[in-house]
């Protein structure tokens, strides 16, 4: 290897920040995470209607979706083939699964109740390998409908009380869901974090949600209870409203710390379900165990079992893609880095690790191609614009010391706001020419005669002092010269 | 039918058909015929909530047209059909003689509205029944009782009484009514009509308002047994609207009627419950000696379980009509009744909403639910359920059919039972298990009982085998006593 080429790539070694065990005042956490994901599907889950996000309100709706007198629901069956799809990602067993009705008055909720899997989930005991190497067991996935929207107007931070009236759209009322239950298996925020962010990476990677927490097609809700390390679990409480993977952080960190304070006292945790004020960053009592609603689940009479057979099960598997984990793997190896490194999380992340891999597949170097990724196509989408082959010919100039990184970045600009070019067309164009070995190093010897004072500096060991220097080359060079390549000159000549 | 008149028209569905697609008699004149007949008795019946005349006439005179143009017009070309008022009707009331549903108009219509329409059949009003369903006399209704018209003093059963007065009134020579636990068959034995529950899910139940959904089941009413089975066979088969619709295609009805019950193993329930009156129980006799006559064979079986029937009934369908009508809550459809906040919006509206009957079944339903009484009410009605299934199919080892009262009495005095819940709920005694197994049913005419008022014998098949119901019950036709 050129080598250049090697002190471009290691500049980023950056990975995920793995955090010592939480820990307070001698307890630990536990918490576990049902997460709420919209099902990226063309219909509601059980009517036609279109499943649509930021249309006028009350326009997707329906019969079914108003619960009108004599509507019947009827099973989408590509919402079922999501979730077959989500709980084999997550390892799960597809089984045999039943719908109950989960019975409860609500303005927003049109038949008073929601069709939700009960105990015949469709998704049962799967797992998740996050970060850090711990696996989180996933104990259920089940599909359910959403319920509508309320707005109320008139109160304080559009709460319901005192509110004047509440307004309500039933576009979402409908809306497939999955809900996907882990086990009590995190023990720290970050863990938390990373079960969601993961997550989030293997809902999209198979096209079952576009998980956008900010926009709601992706809810955390967390279970947090603390315990002296090896006791029996603590009572917990169930914090809702949690919209980005920083809240659910926070929430479960806070949460944690109050729990922890109360039994310092000798005070008892009440289980309730809280609120997190993302404002005040604190969780606030929404209802406690006594008031919860008894929902009376039986069986939904006017829908049947749903037991899909191997066939269905097999061809849904088949077409299910790579995996987030395998395809940071598979890049990391193709780039010379660790699958946990940043640039390859965030490549991957944005789906943009085949083109990558295409970059490095038409000749380029995928190791120079995935810091441009990285940098200059946050905005682009998973298929850049920019053709493979376009970059993969700039990196080999970069590579073959044609050019510089600097020049290389400039160069990417214009590419990227062209949707590609030839770049040596680009270099020629700017002026950009490959300077001679002999011609830099006369340039680095002029600097050192001109600078004694900073080879000296240099010299006795004083890297800082290499700064001068390099500037005087670049200036010499007018910007040309390879500011590595001058670097290597230097500490070559110093240990001559 | 003492103080009533004979129907206008004394012909059956099946004539009428036949004559208006062969251009011999005008749908127009059919439908008027029977608005006239309605016009002049209906004040003494009262079994419609709303009677469509403009728009009976406007459509049967479409049939006419289409008639006229050569077009082929439906097995039930300008037949009138008068449907249950829990029947969703496009841009027309539908009420279930509820208050709660005031004003509102169904943007839909039910499935076997549209199959009604596909056979040529034309709708010419909405029947009266017990509000939602629920009840045994139609007394329960917002807008008053229905009469029998063979005695205006006696009720005519319910909930469908609407549906099966209209047809013993001669205002329809066919109706359709729900059974969710005898509905059809009680007030078709009352009524001296043919009733007919078939399987469940050989209807459609998209559009039907629903009382108890994995009970209920839309079925006919008619003179005879022919034209019962000629309206089933236009509504049922597949619908992709209802998932627990049978995804099979429309019954085969009207070619098994002249089989006979040669060689049939017909059973007698040993074990059933008792409360029958004497007359009825020497009615449903005669029936079995009947068919013995016509060469069937009769067979004494037990079905240990029948008897729990009407418990487990009474908190399975309330538990699930708790639910069902949990969505009527003023705030998309039908009354809003005034209050300063929602809550005081919802109880408001619905206590000004239903009545006394229906807030009784959902409290009973919500109970039998709720978390602690789960297990002992609701959970162990699911047993009782399937432990009738099971005698049932073991009965069905020895037998073909089984043959039953529809009802323990005959057509009973308005007011009679109203002050007693408990014996208004036994009216369903024999008729409720086979809504809890899903078995097709069906009441029969078979002589008079006391007061001369009609008696009607039940017949009830395995699953999917409605035509062999058909086939028993056209041979008790042909062999029921003239009086």
């Amino acid at each position: 290897m050129h080598p250049v080429a090697s002190l471009a790539v290691v500049t980023d070694t950056t990975t995920a920040d793995h955090a010592a065990p939480w820990e307070h005042e001698g307890y630990e956490m536990v918490v576990g995470l049902e997460v709420h994901v919209e099902l990226d599907t063309a219909t509601k889950l059980f009517s036609a209607s279109p499943h649509r996000f930021g249309d006028e309100p009350n326009t997707n709706i329906d019969p079914v979706t108003l619960g009108l007198p004599g509507a019947l629901p009827v099973l989408n069956r590509a919402a079922v083939e999501q979730a077959m799809r989500l709980g084999m990602a997550l390892n799960c067993t597809i089984q045999r699964s039943t719908f109950a009705r989960k019975n409860y008055f609500y303005p927003d909720m049109p038949k008073a109740y929601q069709i939700s899997q009960y105990d015949e989930p469709i998704c049962v005991d799967g797992w998740l390998d996050i970060a850090d190497g711990s696996r989180i067991e996933i104990e259920r996935a089940h599909l359910e409908e959403d319920t509508g929207k309320s707005t109320h107007v008139g109160g304080a931070g559009g709460r319901i009380h005192g509110s004047e009236h509440s307004l309500i759209d039933f576009n979402r009322a409908g809306i497939p869901l999955v809900e996907i239950v882990s086990r009590p298996d995190m023990r720290s925020p970050e863990q938390a974090r990373e079960y969601v962010s993961e997550l989030r990476a293997i809902l999209i990677a198979v096209g079952a949600s576009d998980a956008k927490m900010e926009e709601g097609s992706m809810r955390v809700d967390a279970n947090v209870s603390v315990r002296r390390p090896g006791a029996e679990l603590g009572t917990r409480c169930e914090i809702k409203n949690l919209n980005s993977v920083r809240s659910v952080g926070r929430a479960i960190d806070y949460e944690a710390r109050r729990q922890v304070a109360m039994l310092d006292v000798g005070d008892a945790v009440r289980q309730e379900t809280r609120h997190w004020d993302e404002n005040d960053g604190r969780t606030h009592t929404l209802r406690s165990k006594e008031d919860a609603d008894d929902y009376r689940y039986f069986l939904e009479p006017d829908l049947v079992v749903v037991d899909p057979d191997a066939a269905w099960i097999d061809s849904v598997r088949a077409s299910l893609p790579m995996l987030p984990a395998a395809r940071r793997q598979q890049l990391a190896a193709a780039v010379g880095m660790e699958p946990d490194s940043e640039a390859v999380r965030v490549v991957v992340d944005r789906g943009q690790d085949n083109y990558v891999l295409a970059v490095g597949a038409a000749d380029g170097d995928a190791a120079r191609a995935i810091v441009h990724v990285k940098e200059a196509y946050a905005e682009a989408g998973d298929v850049p614009p920019v053709p493979a082959g376009d970059l993969a010919e700039l990196t080999k100039m970069e590579t073959a010391g044609e050019i510089t990184a600097t020049q290389a970045k400039e160069i990417l600009t214009v590419l990227v706001d062209n949707d590609g070019g030839d770049p040596r067309a680009i270099a020629a164009d700017k002026g950009f020419e490959a300077m001679d070995t002999s011609e830099l190093e006369a340039m680095v010897d002029a600097a050192i005669e001109a600078q004694p004072d900073a080879w000296a500096k240099f010299c006795a060991g004083e890297k800082k002092a290499a700064g001068a220097l390099v500037g005087a080359v670049m200036k010499a060079s007018k910007g040309q010269a390879d500011g590595k390549a001058v670097n290597i000159l230097l500490n070559q000549k110093r240990t001559q | 039918m003492s103080d009533i008149a004979p129907p206008t028209l004394d012909l059956r569905a099946a004539t009428i058909a036949v004559r208006v697609r062969a251009g011999e008699l005008s749908a127009a004149q059919v439908v008027d015929d029977y608005l006239a007949a309605i016009d002049a008795h209906e004040t003494d019946v009262h079994a419609f909530n709303l009677v469509l005349t403009d728009e009976a006439r406007a459509r049967a005179a479409a049939v006419d047209d289409a008639v006229a143009a050569g077009d082929d017009v439906g097995p039930l070309a300008g037949v009138p059909v008068a449907l249950k008022d829990n029947m969703c009707t496009r841009g027309v009331p539908t009420t279930c003689s509820s208050k709660i549903l005031e004003g509102w108009r169904p943007p839909y219509d039910a499935t076997i509205v549209d199959r009604l329409r596909d056979a040529g059949a034309v709708v010419i009003g909405k029947t009266n029944l017990d509000e939602f369903a629920m009840g045994s006399s139609t007394e329960n209704s917002a807008f008053g009782r229905t009469n029998n018209p063979l005695d205006v003093t006696r009720v005519p059963g319910g909930s469908s009484g609407g549906s099966a007065a209209s047809v013993a009134a001669g205002f329809a020579p066919l109706a359709l009514g729900s059974d969710t636990g005898g509905s059809i068959r009680q007030p078709a034995a009352l009524c001296g009509v043919v009733g007919v529950k078939p399987t469940y899910g050989a209807v459609s139940r998209l559009g039907l308002v629903a009382f108890a959904s994995s009970l209920d089941q839309i079925g006919p009413f008619a003179h005879d047994v022919a034209d019962a089975a000629l309206v089933l066979e236009a509504i049922s088969g597949h619908d992709p609207g209802d998932s627990t619709s049978i995804d099979q295609g429309p019954l085969e009805l009207t070619t098994v009627l002249e089989h006979g019950v040669d060689g049939m193993r017909i059973g007698r329930i040993t074990d059933l419950p008792e409360g029958a009156d004497p007359d009825v129980v020497e009615r449903v006799d005669q029936a079995f000696a009947a068919l013995a006559d016509a060469g069937a064979t009769i067979i004494d079986v037990s079905v240990p379980a029948f008897g729990y029937g009407l418990t487990a009934y009474y908190l399975i369908a309330p538990a699930e009509a708790s639910s069902n009508l949990a969505r009527y809550d003023g705030v998309r459809f039908g009354m809003r009744a005034e209050a300063p906040d929602t809550n005081a919006m919802y109880i408001a509206t619905r206590t000004e909403g239903f009545g006394a009957e229906v807030k009784r079944r959902i409290m009973l339903g919500t109970y039998a639910l709720s978390a602690g009484y789960y297990d002992a009410y609701y959970g162990r009605a699911l047993k009782v359920r399937r432990r009738i299934a099971q005698d049932f199919a073991a009965a069905y080892a020895q037998v073909d059919a089984l043959v039953m009262p529809a009802s323990p009495s005959v057509a009973f005095r308005a007011g009679d039972k109203t002050a007693d819940p408990m014996s208004m709920y036994l009216c369903d005694t024999y008729t409720i298990p086979a809504n809890l197994t899903g078995e097709p049913a069906m009441s029969v005419p078979f002589g008079t009982g006391a007061d001369g008022l009609p008696v009607g014998v039940q017949i009830i098949t395995p699953a999917l085998h409605d035509a062999r119901m058909f086939q028993v019950a056209a041979e008790l036709e042909r062999r029921a006593p003239a009086s």
